[in-house]
């Protein structure tokens, strides 16, 4: 059961997960794996091999239709019309108010019929709320609009979604499709077919997109054959040293990425330009909601920004932790874990632009001891993308 | 070596082992559960308390934290702190692989021994754990 009494989601895997004594957490309202070992075990696999994990709790919500191109774009904040075939955006999906509702993948795609469609990927908290803004902005006589049909299923339960990410994740996965990886461009997918009896002839969708730093992909394919194709990964991966990790390195690795998370970066009282992503804000083009907000909103210096914060000490800085400077209280901390990488406290906050310059001494309270720490550029942690041999 | 059976424990996942000196004074050796390292895991940092200091039952004595979440450690009983063991703060795998013995934590002298008596013993601790799985 969830806070709200609600029986918890499974995914097609849940069985998997347990069978592996997976420490198994609410997260969302989904039953999902913490890890199975250790964070910071399943963390340096992913850097230093592959690291798969399930992430079939991300809410994928598919638009077809004539009408889908324009009825995404008066949504999101990034540009939708003049995407390419097989081209993935990063967009936020905001509310009157010019706030992060959530931030989002969308990506286009043709059918086997040829067909365009677009897959929106949304965070798991954010899926019903999302679902019903989609409902609200289209009643059937926006739906039904002749010529501009817009089809919106919410296909979550029907696809699984693994994530295969670090330096080895294309060795791994190059055997199992039909499609020649090294030339599919990092934010780009295709539909592929998975070259193995378990996949039972079914297609599925293939990106390189992901959320931990290093190369890798992102698979979709149907729940009734995804236990299998998930094993058929994790053998041909051993030699590879790939390792099934959980939502615990996920996080881990995100944020060494400097990645926000929503709930944490991003909420309904951040807007775009605070949260950095001002960049995915297309301010003159179709009209979605919260558009002449951000427009006056542009116009000023945010009040906060987002920065990441390296603690001094062992001791790590946690969601809420007031950062001080000078013994005023200037900002907060969004998110803060302990970094494998760099062997210490990292974390992400809000404070004024004027303290924002990395180099900044602050103190973070954590517990009611003020602990030193400094700002720091995002990302704490950037992969070597030197071609091998040179 | 202690066996679990032998030790006290609080609910709080400490373990409490009472030792008593030829002139009947006590001495609490503190240490945390092999059940609350599990729970833990990943662990990154200990802190515990200088010696001299003043403890009192069921207050925290010092903070173990892991990647996920920080925990309190709660002192099993009033008293002084009479030794801490430092070795262990930069060597948490120790601490993991040998919580009952080299990874004990505090050496407490009670004030008042007869707090002891209403820890938990090891079959109703056992109970606690398998009241609240971890797997």
């Amino acid at each position: 059961m969830d806070a709200n009494n609600k029986p918890l989601l499974r995914t097609p895997l849940y069985e998997w997960h347990t069978s592996r004594g997976a420490r198994m957490v609410d997260f969302s309202g989904w039953e999902m794996p913490l890890f199975y070992s250790s964070i910071i075990e399943e963390h340096h696999a992913t850097r230093s091999a592959v690291g798969l994990t399930d992430i079939s709790h991300m809410g994928r919500l598919r638009f077809e239709g004539p009408g889908a191109a324009v009825f995404l774009a008066e949504l999101l904040t990034r540009r939708v019309a003049d995407m390419q075939l097989g081209q993935i955006r990063y967009s936020l999906v905001t509310n009157y108010q010019g706030g992060i509702m959530d931030d989002v993948l969308v990506g286009y795609y043709h059918n086997a019929h040829g067909q365009p469609f677009y897959v929106l990927v949304v965070n798991a908290c954010n899926r019903e709320k999302i679902v019903r803004w989609v409902q609200q902005h289209l009643p059937p006589e926006r739906a039904l609009r002749r010529g501009q049909e817009v089809l919106f299923s919410d296909v979550t339960p029907l696809w699984a979604m693994f994530a295969i990410s670090g330096p080895r994740s294309m060795a791994l996965l190059q055997p199992l499709v039909d499609v020649d990886l090294q030339w599919m461009k990092y934010y780009r997918g295709a539909q592929v077919r998975i070259l193995h009896p378990a996949a039972k002839r079914q297609g599925g969708i293939l990106s390189r997109t992901g959320y931990t730093g290093e190369d890798g992909f992102e698979l979709s394919i149907g729940a009734e054959v995804a236990a299998e194709i998930w094993e058929v990964l994790l053998e041909y991966g051993k030699s590879l040293g790939a390792t099934p990790t959980g939502l615990g390195a996920r996080d881990t690795l995100r944020l060494e990425a400097g990645m926000p998370l929503y709930g944490h970066e991003l909420t309904e009282q951040i807007d775009p330009f605070q949260a950095g992503l001002g960049y995915t804000c297309y301010l003159t083009g179709y009209d979605f909601p919260g558009r002449d907000v951000l427009l006056q909103i542009q116009q000023r210096r945010p009040a906060l920004v987002r920065v990441g914060l390296e603690a001094q000490g062992q001791r790590i800085p946690r969601q809420g932790c007031a950062i001080l400077r000078d013994g005023a209280v200037i900002g907060t901390v969004t998110s803060g874990t302990f970094s494998p990488t760099l062997q210490k406290p990292i974390a992400m906050g809000y404070i004024p632009p004027q303290h924002a310059v990395p180099g900044t001494a602050v103190h973070i309270d954590i517990r009611g001891r003020a602990e030193p720490a400094t700002v720091v550029e995002l990302p704490f942690y950037r992969r070597d993308r030197t071609p091998k041999g040179t | 070596m202690v066996a679990p059976d032998q030790l006290r424990y609080t609910p709080t996942h400490e373990w409490a082992h009472i030792e008593k000196a030829a002139d009947g004074t006590s001495l609490v050796t503190v240490g945390i559960t092999a059940y609350a390292l599990e729970a833990l895991t990943d662990l990154v940092y200990i802190d515990l308390p200088e010696t001299g200091r003043q403890v009192k039952a069921g207050q925290p004595f010092g903070e173990v934290e892991s990647v996920k979440a920080v925990s309190e450690l709660y002192s099993p009983v009033d008293g002084e702190i009479v030794e801490s063991n430092t070795a262990i703060v930069n060597n948490l795998e120790q601490l993991s692989k040998d919580p009952y013995q080299s990874g004990w934590l505090v050496r407490i002298k009670p004030s008042d021994p007869s707090q002891l008596n209403k820890l938990l013993d090891y079959a109703a601790y056992r109970k606690l754990c398998e009241e609240n799985p971890l797997h």
